[in-house]
């Protein structure tokens, strides 16, 4: 292993690194007149990122050529899954702000690059090899995260989403750090492989302590339940783009970094930590499905419908089979198409006056003012409830698929089972735009790329989608593959 | 047929009618939804002329590899068949029921009715389990949408109790079916239907796609979705749920729980007499006092299913026979009456029962179809009713005889609701002005009932179309679910090969 060997493999990241601090370099000089071609510079080294690795997930690359720096970090398969989803979806959230920031005049050269940073520390995230890159992806990431969450710093909800988030998360990533510490004393080293070789012998109790916090840990940036209080206040007050952001791309790096650390480093010690993967999952299917019923804000209720899919995702880790966290990866794509669609259907929520409406109850009789937006946010409710043949159907079909195949009968009978909890708040989004008498709120224009952004994703969602099913199975099987590859 | 996809076609037709739709002015959705539906009617003719009977069990099969895990592959025996054929029949006339009753958001209720074509097609048509559960759930979303935008003044209440409800009885079939096409390794459903589940898996799946099928038939207890649901449904929408929708569910159990399960239904034999009877008994007593026109009719619904579900498991030919003959009739007679609803209520814009009265005096034409209906509903001899019911009661007569009378008890108790229905409604006096001053049926309502007054007919004085068809369909299944039939307690002193028709004509009279 040269060092050649392992620069080639973080190209991605080395892209990030210069385009973002280049473009810092331009923020600091032109100053936020500049912001529009930073942005569209920064989407353009996202794209060349997402291009860069794409090569390793059609090769299906797996295996010890994928491992930079002695194994400190990994550029398989399964990472540039997860990476082409987290590049893609900064990228769609660059796309959509402009047109939100130039209303509250808060359009600023840092965006963009705030958004690279945190692209580029959720890509070291999910290839973390050793719990020493895992915890420099997931800092850099969520100090870049805390800045975005109060970037509408005139506005009292934006701060307060801000330091929320900030405390929440310093402690969640405090719990982290206690957690690997206590596995660093008790296996004596850092690296994935090497804490799998050291625990083969059993989980000392020390050891079951570390990995407990871990998981505590990752289930706060995660946002699963008994640990999501966060999400609905961080959601609802952090500017639109950046809850999509939010909801989006870190939401699938600390998914891949959890299957990376579950599935890698305490993969054969599945049975300790499967219990407690199956109760977070249930809690979030039912907890994130009720909470959802009585809000307002249709921020707030997509903040639950997160945490209640999260828990669906997180059925497939509980199995702690290839096939549970190949239905990971399929319903994470097609769960960032549904959620990217939901919020830029939100963001094309405007009044008259290009006020952004979030209040549910302005979205009554949508159907007759808005046919199309009222189509497309349909299609997402009914989709996100996974009723076919809304693509949605696809994500939980392959999750519960896993479930029964590892012989979790009662876990997929009783996810499913909640999942019903959940149709009940997304039909009522329809049932509002669509049953009801409008309340003639909604009329602003919609910005141009908003409209393309929510049509491709209802086109991913809508039944066309079954199509790419095959090839979407495919590539997350090899995904899933290199992931295991590795034990 | 060669290698034409006709069942594709059928489903496309209605899909791509639908699309359209949306995007058109009310005029012109109507008249592309009703030429669509006639395209499909067509194309239903078609394929019930070349459809051969004593060929192949599957014909017009279509198969391509297109999902990951599950295959696009149709194809129809004469079960499925003649519940197409159904389909296809009754949509014509729910758009035409539509014409005019429907004045807002024509072209979106327009798509919503013909995606629902595409989808009961694509029910009875699928031949893989997948693609079958793609259909049957799917079809969630334009009811729930025809519910709740076009209903009347209960609808959202309907129309959630409708989504939730049936989507909870069948969402646990869903695992069920990953289960048994990961124990299997096939989800193709020809497969699944000879392969022998272990005894003991099967109790457990028969119960997760008995909630899917109960709640769709649906049985009681779990029946109360329904009359919300077609009190508050438009007419069009009631005629489409209790003419095909209700079917799915019995489709279900001759298609899945019968066959694929034949312990497990055998074993559970004597849940479903009990609520069978329950269900007879009870709901045509609550039918027997409701006020709303709908309601009554939606109560004699669940009765009628009854009726299909003891047909269902009597286990032997007769009882199949009848309970897919009560099936296709109680299609077209409920759905009749449900249009009969609909036209006066269209007049005077109300579902009671009292507001009428003495109708035979001034829309003599109605009170002629109005008879024609009720009493195929209650089951006269001549008509369609009677065929599947007393086949149904003959088959389960050979298993159960104490079931046999509590459920005949229903054929009475059914011709006092429908015929009180029917004196109130038709005859004594005129004592409202308003109705009284009704018109008669004009030439668009009488294009809709009189197809189904010739069907209804033609099903009573001839069956044996009907049911030449399926019979080898229904002896296969005989014939698979002969190692578990149980033993009948009825002591039959005859041969049981002695044709049905012989029996027919000796209870004839006593009827």
């Amino acid at each position: 292993m040269d060092w050649s060997q392992s620069l080639r493999l973080i190209a991605p990241e080395e892209t990030l690194s210069i385009a973002g601090l280049v473009l810092l370099l331009v923020a600091a000089w032109s100053g936020d007149k500049a912001s529009r071609l930073i942005s569209i510079l920064a989407v353009a080294a996202l794209v060349a990122a997402a291009f860069l690795v794409a090569p390793a997930l059609c090769a299906g690359a797996m295996g010890p050529e994928t491992s930079a720096f002695f194994g400190q970090f990994r550029a398989d398969a399964f990472a540039s899954f997860a990476k082409i989803l987290i590049y893609l979806s900064a990228a769609a959230s660059l796309v959509i702000a402009p047109a939100f920031f130039e209303r509250f005049k808060a359009m600023r050269a840092e965006y963009p690059v705030l958004v690279l940073f945190a692209a580029l520390g959720m890509g070291i995230m999910v290839s973390a090899g050793d719990l020493v890159t895992l915890y420099i992806g997931l800092e850099m990431n969520s100090l870049a995260a805390y800045v975005l969450a109060a970037f509408l710093r005139p506005d009292d909800r934006s701060a307060e989403a801000g330091l929320k988030y900030f405390v929440l998360g310093a402690l969640a990533s405090g719990i982290l750090l206690f957690g690997m510490s206590l596995i660093y004393g008790f296996t004596g080293t850092v690296s994935f492989t090497g804490i799998n070789a050291a625990l083969a012998g059993g989980l000392s109790h020390g050891a079951l302590f570390g990995v407990v916090f871990i998981l505590v840990g990752l289930a706060f940036k995660v946002s699963a339940v008994p640990f999501h209080m966060w999400t609905p206040d961080v959601y609802e007050g952090a500017p639109t783009p950046v809850t999509t952001f939010f909801a989006t791309a870190p939401k699938v790096a600390a998914l891949g970094l959890t299957m990376r650390v579950m599935l890698d480093a305490f993969g054969d010690q599945a049975a300790a930590w499967q219990q407690i993967v199956v109760f977070i999952a249930l809690a979030s299917i039912v907890v994130g499905a009720l909470g959802a019923i009585g809000q307002s804000n249709i921020k707030r209720l997509m903040a639950y419908s997160s945490i209640n899919n999260v828990g669906f995702i997180l059925i497939g880790l509980a199995v702690a089979t290839p096939q549970g966290a190949s239905a990971m990866l399929v319903y994470l794509a097609i769960y960032v198409a549904m959620t990217l669609g939901g919020f830029v259907a939100v963001l094309m929520l405007k009044d008259e006056n290009g006020a952004f409406v979030e209040n549910i109850p302005s979205l009554a009789g949508l159907s007759r003012t808005r046919p199309a937006l009222a189509l497309g946010l349909a299609m997402i409710m009914f989709s996100l409830a996974g009723i076919p043949p809304l693509f949605g159907f696809w994500g939980k079909f392959v999750v519960f698929q896993a479930a029964v195949q590892a012989d979790f009968i009662a876990l997929a009978a009783l996810g499913i089972a909640a999942s019903v909890i959940g149709a009940f708040y997304y039909i009522k989004i329809v049932k509002i735009m669509y049953f009801d008498e409008p309340a003639d709120v909604v009329k602003g224009e919609s910005d141009i790329w908003h409209k393309i952004i929510l049509v491709a994703c209802v086109v991913f969602i809508s039944p066309l989608g079954y199509l790419l099913a095959k090839w979407l199975g495919g590539l997350a099987d090899v995904a899933a593959a290199s992931l295991f590859f590795a034990l | 047929m060669g290698g034409f996809p006709i069942l594709s076609v059928m489903l496309l037709v209605p899909l791509a009618a639908g699309l359209a739709c949306l995007f058109m002015d009310a005029k012109s959705a109507r008249m592309l939804a009703l030429f669509a539906t006639l395209v499909d009617l067509a194309l239903g003719a078609v394929l019930w002329a070349n459809f051969d009977i004593g060929g192949a069990q599957w014909q017009f099969t279509e198969r391509a590899e297109l999902f990951p895990g599950f295959s696009y592959a149709l194809g129809i025996d004469g079960i499925a068949l003649l519940l197409i054929m159904l389909s296809v029949f009754l949509m014509p006339i729910c758009i035409g029921a539509s014409w005019r009753s429907i004045d807002k958001r024509v072209g979106e209720y327009m798509g919503a009715f013909l995606l629902m074509e595409t989808l009961m097609i694509g029910v009875f048509a699928a031949q893989d389990l997948f693609l079958f559960y793609i259909f049957f759930e799917a079809g969630l979303i334009p009811m729930y949408l025809i519910i709740g935008v076009w209903g009347g003044a209960d609808r959202i209440y309907a129309s959630y109790k409708f989504f939730l409800y049936t989507l909870l009885g069948s969402v646990l079939m869903l695992i069920a079916m990953l289960w048994m096409v990961n124990t299997a390794g096939t989800t193709d459903i020809p497969t699944l239907m000879a392969y022998d589940f272990d005894p003991q898996a099967q109790t457990w799946l028969w119960l997760a796609f008995f909630a899917s099928f109960a709640v769709k038939m649906p049985m009681w207890p779990v029946h109360t979705w329904l009359p919300d649901a077609h009190v508050q449904a438009p007419t069009a929408g009631s005629v489409i749920l209790a003419g095909v929708l209700l079917k799915m569910g019995g489709y279900g159990f001759i298609r899945f729980s019968l066959p694929m399960f034949p312990e497990a239904s055998v074993q559970f034999g004597p849940l479903i007499w009990g609520l069978s009877m329950a269900a007879v008994v009870l709901t045509s007593l609550i039918a027997l006092v409701q006020h709303d026109m709908k309601k009554l009719i939606a109560y004699s619904s669940v009765a009628h299913m009854a009726i299909v579900t003891i047909g269902l498991f009597a286990f032997n030919a007769q009882g199949l026979e009848g309970s897919m003959m009560v099936m296709l009739s109680h299609g077209l007679v409920s759905g009749a009456l449900f249009l009969c609803v609909g036209i006066i209520y269209d007049r005077l814009h109300t579902r009671e029962i009292d507001r009428y009265g003495g109708l035979s005096i001034n829309m003599p034409r109605y009170a002629l179809f109005f008879m024609l209906f009720t009493m195929a509903s209650v089951g006269l001899p001549g008509t369609s009713g009677f065929v599947g019911e007393f086949l149904s009661l003959a088959g389960i007569y050979q298993v159960s005889t104490w079931t046999t009378l509590v459920c005949a008890t229903g054929i009475i108790l059914g011709a006092a609701y429908m015929l009180y229905l029917y004196r109130r409604v038709a005859f004594g006096d005129q004592k409202n002005a308003d109705a009284a001053a009704m018109a008669d049926l004009d030439a668009r309502e009488l294009l809709m009932v009189v197809p189904l007054g010739l069907a209804v007919l033609w099903m009573g004085v001839y069956p044996e179309s009907f049911l030449a068809p399926m019979r080898a369909d229904i002896a296969a299944l005989e014939a698979r679910l002969a190692r578990a039939a149980p033993e009948g307690d009825s002591r039959l002193a005859m041969a049981k090969e002695k044709p049905a028709q012989e029996e027919h004509a000796a209870h004839e009279g006593a009827h």
